[in-house]
């Protein structure tokens, strides 16, 4: 499977740390609006071992997506280590950001952003081309996701744009899975699906957890994150009073 | 996969290596102490408003303007880095022909009107001394398919194109060689939206392919989100914000970049 050899380097023994933060802080200065800078939070830190699903929590606007997206590389850190599969994210370079995308650090967002054109199916293999699985094996990996998501098969030819947004959601998923990533974010992966799609996604994420993925989860489903998560942070507790 | 593949990817040494590259037009700023490192396989995109100095630097860069200060190191190969600058006139116009492509913003600027489609293809072949015909002409055919050109325009002139298909053309010309650098300014510009989505396919595609690095210039910051790495953003011919595209982007830190950003559609 693709991965496999790569998980030989990635997944540390058991105690040791997949993704780890420590003394994150993260503020928003809008220039354009006062220039004031909003402090969202400081000294974040936790630790995901292989094999384990942590929750982060808190209200609404707490800062639960941010910390993902600095996680990620997409939001940058004002200060704080974020280290992922021995990578820095806080302090990488861009490419080498890039390469941890590819190889270690699977990222399912809220909305799935797609390139125009681009059917489903190409959409959903495109994570293992860029490891370099061969484009047969890439796209029969995609479309064995995309059937057990239950998206219909004359969709798979055509772009997700027009797609409604349960099955955009989906195939964002599939997508996330595609490749056996080390370590997995998921934004609220649950959210917008039946009950059947949910259960599919709830296995998906036992069996990325079975294989040894450290994984980090925003989920506003308590039965979901009940059953999968092993352990909650909350990210209110790194707030800073304005 | 194989095992380290991860660490093993990222390359150790830049293909390009620019540092306070400088150039002013008697009294006004082109661009200044601009500096940045581009490895191989990586695409950057230069944003920022008109008259910033993105084309003023991609053509400090690609040798067409001589900066008033600051080096442009090429990796060639076997040689090491060499500041191109320094280089001998024949010797840099030997590198615009192999290793390096320049795709201009006119395609007019870049295709020769009074040559056939294929001849516009053909002619760089042969100044890198392909000789024979057929393989030339079949060199040819192969190209202008990729960049969706149908095979019975070979021997057309580009005057009887449209806009799209000789930027198009102008691609081909440019990427037949298989140069490692390529540089572009507004490769998209002045382009209907369906012909744009076209040319940014064919685009990814030749990245993804062939390995390229290149350096984008564009107004157009959806275009640098599908094909850019990273980012660097311009303003009164200075560098105030770089990093990986996504990021400046979804989170830019300098006012300039912020306000850039807002003012166009989200993509
Ligand atoms: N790009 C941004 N620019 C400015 N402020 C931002 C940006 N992204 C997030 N914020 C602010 O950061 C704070 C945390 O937002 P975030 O989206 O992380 O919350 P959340 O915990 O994920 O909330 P929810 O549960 O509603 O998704 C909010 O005040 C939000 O307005
Ligand atoms: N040949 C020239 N002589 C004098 N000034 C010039 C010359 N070329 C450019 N400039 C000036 O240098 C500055 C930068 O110009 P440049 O063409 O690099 O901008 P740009 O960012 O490419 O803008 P645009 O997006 O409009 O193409 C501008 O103030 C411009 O007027
Ligand atoms: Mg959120
Ligand atoms: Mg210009």
């Amino acid at each position: 499977m693709a991965g496999g050899a790569a998980m030989g380097i990635w997944a540390k023994k058991k105690d040791q740390a997949m993704i780890e933060l420590s003394g994150v802080a993260k503020s928003f200065t809008l220039y354009n609006q006062g220039g004031a800078a909003i402090p969202v939070m400081a000294g974040a830190a936790l630790s995901v071992a292989p094999g384990e699903c942590v929750a982060l929590t808190g209200a609404s606007g707490a800062g639960k997506s941010t910390l993902m997206r600095m996680i990620h590389g997409n939001y940058l850190a004002a200060s704080g280590r974020i280290v992922v599969g021995g990578l820095d994210v806080a302090a990488a370079e861009p490419r080498e950001i890039l390469a941890l995308r590819r190889h270690v650090l699977g990222y399912v967002s809220q909305f799935l952003r797609v390139v125009p054109r681009v059917p489903t199916l190409d959409v959903v293999a495109e994570p293992l081309l860029a490891v370099g699985v061969p484009v047969e094996a890439a796209r029969d990996r995609a479309a064995a996701l995309l059937a057990r998501l239950n998206i219909p098969r004359p969709l798979w030819d055509l772009s997700p744009t027009t797609f409604s947004g349960g099955e955009q959601q989906r195939v964002n998923i599939a997508r996330g899975f595609a490749h056996d990533y080390p370590a997995l974010l998921l934004d609220e992966p649950t959210a917008s699906l039946d009950p059947g799609n949910r259960e599919v996604v709830l296995e998906l994420i036992e069996a990325a957890k079975a294989r040894g993925a450290a994984i980090l989860g925003i989920f506003h489903d308590a039965g979901a994150r009940a059953r999968v998560c092993d352990r909650e942070v909350d990210v209110s507790a790194f707030a800073v009073a304005p | 996969m194989r095992a380290g593949a991860f660490r093993a990817e990222a390359p150790v040494a830049p293909i390009l290596s620019v540092r306070g590259l400088t150039k002013r037009y008697g009294g006004r700023v082109g661009c200044e102490d601009v500096g940045f490192d581009l490895y191989p396989g990586e695409v950057m995109g230069i944003v920022g408003e008109s008259g910033s100095g993105k084309s003023t630097l991609l053509n400090c860069l690609a040798g067409h303007l001589r900066p008033d200060a600051g080096e442009v190191l090429f990796d060639l190969g076997k040689d090491g880095m060499r500041d191109t600058l320094a280089l001998s006139e024949p010797e840099r116009r030997r590198l615009a022909r192999t290793d390096w492509a320049f795709v201009h913003q006119n395609p007019r600027d870049g295709l020769r009107m009074t040559v056939s489609a294929g001849g516009n293809v053909g002619e760089r072949l042969m100044a890198v001394g392909a000789r024979n015909y057929g393989a030339i002409r079949a060199s040819a055919l192969d190209w202008l398919g990729r960049v969706e050109i149908a095979a019975d325009r070979i021997d057309d002139r580009p005057a009887a194109f449209s806009g799209g298909m000789q930027q198009r053309l102008q691609i081909a010309r440019n990427l037949v060689t298989g140069p490692r650098l390529v540089f572009m300014d507004e490769p998209t510009g002045g382009l209907d939206v369906s012909v744009q989505a076209r040319l940014l396919d064919l685009l990814r595609g030749l990245v993804r392919d062939m390995g390229l690095s290149a350096v984008i210039v564009t107004h157009d910051l959806a275009v640098v989100r599908l094909l850019a790495h990273r980012l660097m953003v311009m303003k009164g011919g200075r560098v105030v914000e770089t990093g990986l595209t996504d990021q400046v982007l979804d989170d830019p830190q300098h006012g300039y970049t912020q306000l850039l950003v807002s003012s166009v559609l989200q993509v």
